[in-house]
């Protein structure tokens, strides 16, 4: 049978929400593919949670490595429309035809922007840094990172008003700072949508025995990623927040909040192979370092199973099943106390260390229905696929709690079954 | 068409004040007699791009040189159709002004080179011609299971003929042997229908897909979009067309007969998770020595998997396929007892709540501890020694009956032991010593490729030809052929439905890309392709080896026959070929020798060395840019060429910049190894190989070999940039002038 349609999808487009890993990729493919594709994404840049990870397991490798030729797909495909800073206001219609209001939050600088940075010369202004999950500050006019795409700086809402927007307005000889900026609405009209809204870590200051509301030497591996970048708030080196000491001693604590009924009953998927990873990036950055991981299961399908061999094989890296019963810090020395009970020999352990990251699980952004697509989720939060709901599909963690590369394939396939709403009515 | 050459200079972003703008300029209309040259405070604004877009519609102008920020910035302003227009970017901003003082006279000397080397490339560049040829869009799925069944609705659903490939009579494959799934939908905590017969109906009934069973691949001809597929069924042969391929086919249990330590093949009460589903189909757990029911069960987790002695991995089902097989046993008989023995209890993501649930029967006894034996006593009773408990003793466990719960092996890797990595034919003096690893590709009777590197796709670990990519899993090193479901690593069926959709996609993808003569990821749209002269080739057959994709065939006499639509356009091959006879239209041989030639170099008493840096365009270059962006420093004498891989640089580059008078060459390209960063897999590592050689052209030309160097650089390492350049700089003069200089 002659293929008689003058596009994949008939020149109709879908609507992905949520730019991380997963919606660049559904975007990406089904764009390459010869759909067009409107893509909305709430903060000031896409790529999502990932430009916050310092290394991917189990390569070790850099995601802005696989951001940039994703990134420069985007900027060469005609059939990718995106938007950042916005959100999905409204869904009507039904599978192939879909009317969708966006709104557009004000960035106050547009597309003349270069870039050149004059805008944050001037600026003094500090906020804090977002990008580094406020573990920094950060200047009001700023580009939320050093590769940030789009490639175009933001002024804070907080300074709008003030003399210091005054100062970016003048600075910038582009035209690019616009300062009566208001919300815009956009209207498109799409065959099918993906969902791929991500995650959030969970909140660490629920679990009240881990201590991170008391102990400055307590973080979460979210944190872990930023401190270990070359782009966060120590440029790499991973130094204790009470004193900047560098870190010798590191504990992981598994499992905080996930597989736990008081807080997620569901294993978040990721957090075991993170810690190897995190352990394995401090034992190299600080070679006499010591790392130790308490654990329930380790959790690494597949061929990870070799990283986790790998990591085993260092003397330095101890592994002990158990769980983390409590943290306290030591008032004297700042360093955090762990109770965990060894559940091979059954003793009770206590151990200190300088920092202990605790591994805090993923909790969908679908939780609590903020989305505004009809779309059915289990009780934890995550889309379910629902057979009567065709046209609305969900990718990544959306879905489940998972890892970059089944997020990727996730994200594929979502957008081939989007293709395929468009062509149905 | 003579070319018309414009030259567009931007002087926004502090280039205008740092660089004299009319001696730059001077360079463009004097030095190249190009006949238009402008300047614009900004080139990327609306008034600035449509100078441009005007002199390309009213001047004639079909080559534009953008003398600006970086080609990473601002690419969809300046985005010209380039089977009509010609675009080079010169890089002021981000690699000249922002890096180095302003007006200074090195900094100077900088931008008018990179203005001759942008110019020069120009020249030479021509409009590009897409590759075009009949192409066949139906889309071939080779294995009938989960996997290849949702791969071929999929594809079918989204308007592509389909045609499927299953070796068995029926469709189906493991998941048709099951007797119930683990719970996939909420609550998570029932048993589930596998579902399988109303998508083997759904297939058999869907008109767009065209189903063999009990058939095979004899041979896979051809390239994407235009693959000859030869099938055999009943003894008949036919040919078939297809434009890309889905690879699904799945895998094996892991050979229990290799596990006589846990009793199997020893006592036949010792059985597999393969047979408990047939048991359960039956509706009894019966001991197959007597035919009795069998009252306690045990389970040994990783039977063969996370074992270095069998399967180093770990096969992923198989504790949740436990559980499962221990609610069957407790739902049919409500006193048998179960204990189920592990290393780790894997039950990822919202399985979770099916294992809590499991947790929760008390005739269910779960354990850690490590399996040391299994052995029978006088009762037929199986003895199973356990060490390292949770109990933190040593146990014994009796039951009636064991079962394995064997691991998975690709269909791609069962023959893997049995071969050995296919051998590349060189002459006996050509055999290098430092050869760059060879792929290994298992002659597994699966698609029977007529490539000149190997029969199937190249295998990455224990026998998967999976991807190595995290980010691009389905980057495959055979373009246009897409693995899916548990061929490409152990997986359970939501992720085989999952991942059979995603290469469906890709399977289109690649037929819509190759239809319209683009290049897939990562050069997506790309309209170049390699041009072989073929006068000149002397068959030294490296360019059909080292291609990381296998574009090349070769005939009987070894002349290499290229497969365009095989090509990711990353020019391996032009780095490879000895006689300089590959070359894109945008990019060759001597379009990048030119660049190198049209440095100035400074005579020997001014004291100004020159140094050519090849960076990958995809990891280094955009490092450097972040150098420009944070405004760090570094040494003036450093003249970038931005390259699609490392793998580009053929040797004459190195012997043409040493005999102009360049005083060092330095080569940063992606990390390489077992954990490699290069997008193209081999490339940066076949450039260090190449280089490795380069000492012997460096002693011909009575050069020290310090004047070379090759780095390996993540694109996340940029603060190491500039004093990789000082450093390298620093050796350059201990080392002296190149002695070639004033000549």
């Amino acid at each position: 049978m002659a293929d008689t349609r003058d596009s994949i999808s008939n020149g109709k487009a879908i609507l992905v929400i949520g730019g991380g890993i997963s919606g660049i990729t559904t975007a990406i493919e089904a764009a390459e593919t010869g759909c067009k594709v409107v893509l909305v994404e709430k903060e000031p840049f896409l790529g999502g949670r990932v430009t916050r990870l310092n290394k991917y397991y189990t390569k070790l490798c850099p995601p802005s490595c696989g951001l940039e030729i994703n990134f420069r797909r985007i900027k060469k495909n005609p059939n990718i429309e995106y938007y950042t800073l916005a959100e999905v206001e409204s869904v009507s219609g039904e599978e192939g035809n879909y009317d969708v209001v966006i709104k557009v939050n004000p960035r106050y600088v547009n597309e003349n922007c270069t870039a050149c940075g004059k805008c944050s010369e001037v600026c003094t202004t500090e906020i804090s840094d977002d990008f580094n999950l406020g573990m920094n500050k950060t200047k009001a006019a700023f580009i939320p990172y050093n590769m940030a795409f789009p490639s175009r700086y933001v002024i804070s809402p907080e300074i709008i008003g003030t003399d210091e927007a005054k100062k970016c307005l003048d600075a910038c000889k582009y035209n690019a700072v616009d300062l009566d900026m208001q919300p815009e609405t956009v209207n498109v009209n799409v065959g099918g949508i993906v969902v791929t809204t991500g995650w959030q870590p969970y909140d660490p200051a629920k679990i009240d025995n881990l201590g991170f509301k008391e102990c400055e030497n307590v973080i979460t591996n979210v944190m872990m990623e930023r401190l270990a970048s070359p782009n966060g708030p120590t440029e790499g080196k991973i130094l204790r927040p009470s004193d900047g000491k560098e870190v010798e001693n590191i504990i992981f604590a598994q499992c905080a909040g996930s597989r736990d009924e008081n807080h997620l009953p569901y294993c978040s998927g990721v957090c075991c192979l993170a810690s190897l990873k995190q352990a394995t990036y401090v034992r190299e950055q600080y070679p006499d370092s010591k790392a130790t991981i308490f654990y329930i299961d380790l959790r690494a399908l597949g061929r990870f199973e070799e990283f986790l061999t790998r990591v085993e094989s260092d003397e330095n890296v101890s592994l002990i099943k158990g769980k983390v019963a409590r943290v306290k810090e030591d008032p004297a020395t700042k360093d955090p106390v762990v109770e965990v009970e060894d559940t091979l020999s059954g003793k009770k352990i206590k151990a200190q260390a300088d920092l202990v990251v605790l591994a805090t699980g993923i909790v969908p952004n679908t939780l609590g229905g903020s989305i505004p697509v009809d779309i059915t989720c289990d009780d934890f939060g995550f889309v379910v696929s629902d057979p009567a709901k065709t046209g609305v599909y969900a990718a990544g963690c959306a879905k489940r709690p998972t890892g970059v590369a089944q997020s990727v394939q996730d994200a594929t396939g979502a957008a081939l079954k989007a293709i395929q709403s468009t062509l149905r009515r | 068409m003579d070319k018309k050459i414009g030259v567009y200079i931007c002087s926004g972003c502090d280039i205008g004040d740092s660089l004299d703008m009319d001696a730059l300029a001077n360079v463009a209309t004097s030095e190249y007699k190009v006949p238009i040259c402008k300047n614009h405070p900004m080139l990327c604004g609306k008034e600035g791009s449509s100078i441009i877009n005007n002199d390309i519609q009213k001047e004639g102008v079909n080559t534009v040189v953008i003398a600006a920020c970086s080609p990473r910035e601002k690419m969809e302003i300046f985005s010209y159709d380039p089977t009509v227009i010609s675009m080079e970017r010169v890089n002021l901003r981000e690699h000249v002004v922002w890096c180095h003082p302003p007006n200074d006279e090195d900094t100077q000397m900088l931008a008018e080179d990179y203005m001759r080397m942008g110019l020069v490339k120009a020249q030479k560049m021509e409009p590009l011609e897409p590759f075009s040829e009949e192409i066949n869009k139906t889309i071939l799925v080779v294995g009938g299971g989960i996997t290849g069944m949702t791969s071929a609705l999929e594809a079918a659903k989204a308007g592509s003929d389909v045609i499927l490939v299953e070796k068995e009579p029926e469709l189906g494959g493991w998941m048709a042997k099951l007797w119930k799934q683990f719970p996939k939908d909420p609550p998570y905590l029932d048993l589930q229908e596998t579902g399988i017969d109303s998508k083997i109906i759904e297939v058999k009934s869907n008109t767009k897909i065209n189903v063999y069973t009990g058939a095979k691949i004899e041979k896979t001809e051809g390239a994407p979009g235009m693959f000859d597929i030869t099938i055999s069924q009943n003894g008949n042969s036919e040919k078939v067309k297809a434009g890309a391929i889905v690879e699904a086919t799945g895998w094996q249990p892991y050979d229990a007969s290799k596990l006589d330590h846990l009793g199997f093949g020893k006592y036949p009460n010792v059985v597999t998770n393969i047979t408990v589903e047939e048991m359960a189909s039956k509706g009894k757990f019966t001991k197959p020595s007597d035919g009795k029911e069998a009252k306690s069960i045990a389970f040994i987790q990783c039977a063969g998997s996370r074992d270095s002695e069998h399967l180093p991995y770990c096969s992923s089902y198989c504790c949740l396929t436990s559980l499962k097989q221990a609610k069957y046993i407790r739902e049919q008989n409500g006193d048998a007892k179960v204990y189920i023995l592990y290393k780790d209890i894997r039950t990822l993501a919202q399985n979770e709540i099916f294992y809590k649930k499991i947790q929760e029967d008390e005739g269910i006894f779960l354990t850690k501890g490590d399996v040391v034996g299994v052995t029978e006593d006088s009762e037929k009773n199986m003895v199973i020694d356990v060490d390292n408990t949770l109990l933190g003793e040593n146990i014994q466990i009796k039951a009636e009956m064991v079962v394995l719960a064997t691991g998975m092996v690709p269909a791609a890797g069962i023959e893997m032991k049995e071969v050995a990595p296919v051998e590349t034919e060189a002459p006996p003096d050509e055999k290098k010593e430092e050869e760059t690893p060879a792929d290994i590709i298992i002659p597994s009777d699966i698609l029977n490729l007529d490539y000149r590197q190997g029969p199937e796709l190249p295998s990455l670990m224990y026998g998967f030809p999976d991807s190595h990519y995290i980010c691009f899993p389905y980057e495959s090193r055979r373009t246009g052929i897409y693995v899916a479901g548990c061929g490409r690593q152990p997986m359970d069926s939501s992720a085989c439905t999952d991942d059979a959709a995603g290469a469906a996609l890709k399977a289109i993808q690649c037929i819509e890309l190759t239809s319209q003569g683009k290049a897939l990821h990562p050069r997506a749209g790309d309209m170049s392709y390699p041009d072989l002269y073929m006068s000149r080739c002397t068959q030294c057959k490296r360019c059909t080896e080292e291609c990381p994709f296998g574009v090349y065939n070769e005939d009987e006499k070894g002349n290499p026959l290229p497969n365009p639509t095989r090509c990711r356009r990353c020019g391996i091959c032009m780095g490879s070929c000895p006689e300089r006879i590959i070359s894109f239209k945008d990019y060759s041989v001597d379009i990048i020798g030119s660049m190198v030639k049209a440095v100035e170099v400074p005579d020997e008493d001014e004291e100004k060395p020159r140094v050519i840096a090849f960076l990958c365009e995809n990891d280094a270059y955009p490092s450097l840019d972040i150098v420009g962006r944070k405004r760090l420093s570094y040494n003036p004498y450093i003249r970038v060429i931005p390259l699609r891989c490392l793998g580009n640089v053929n040797l004459v580059w190195i012997a043409d910049a040493l005999s102009k008078g360049i005083d060092g060459i330095i080569l940063i390209g992606c990390k390489y190894g077992d954990d490699y960063q290069c997008h193209y897999i081999k490339g940066s590592e076949l450039a260090n190989y190449r280089l490795e050689k380069i000492k012997e052209t460096l002693d011909r030309l009575v050069l020290e070999s310090e004047r070379v160097r090759v780095l390996e650089l993540s694109i996340d390492e940029y603060d190491k940039l500039p004093g990789i350049f000082d450093d390298f700089l620093e050796t350059i003069e201990e080392v002296g002038p190149n002695p070639y200089k004033d000549f």
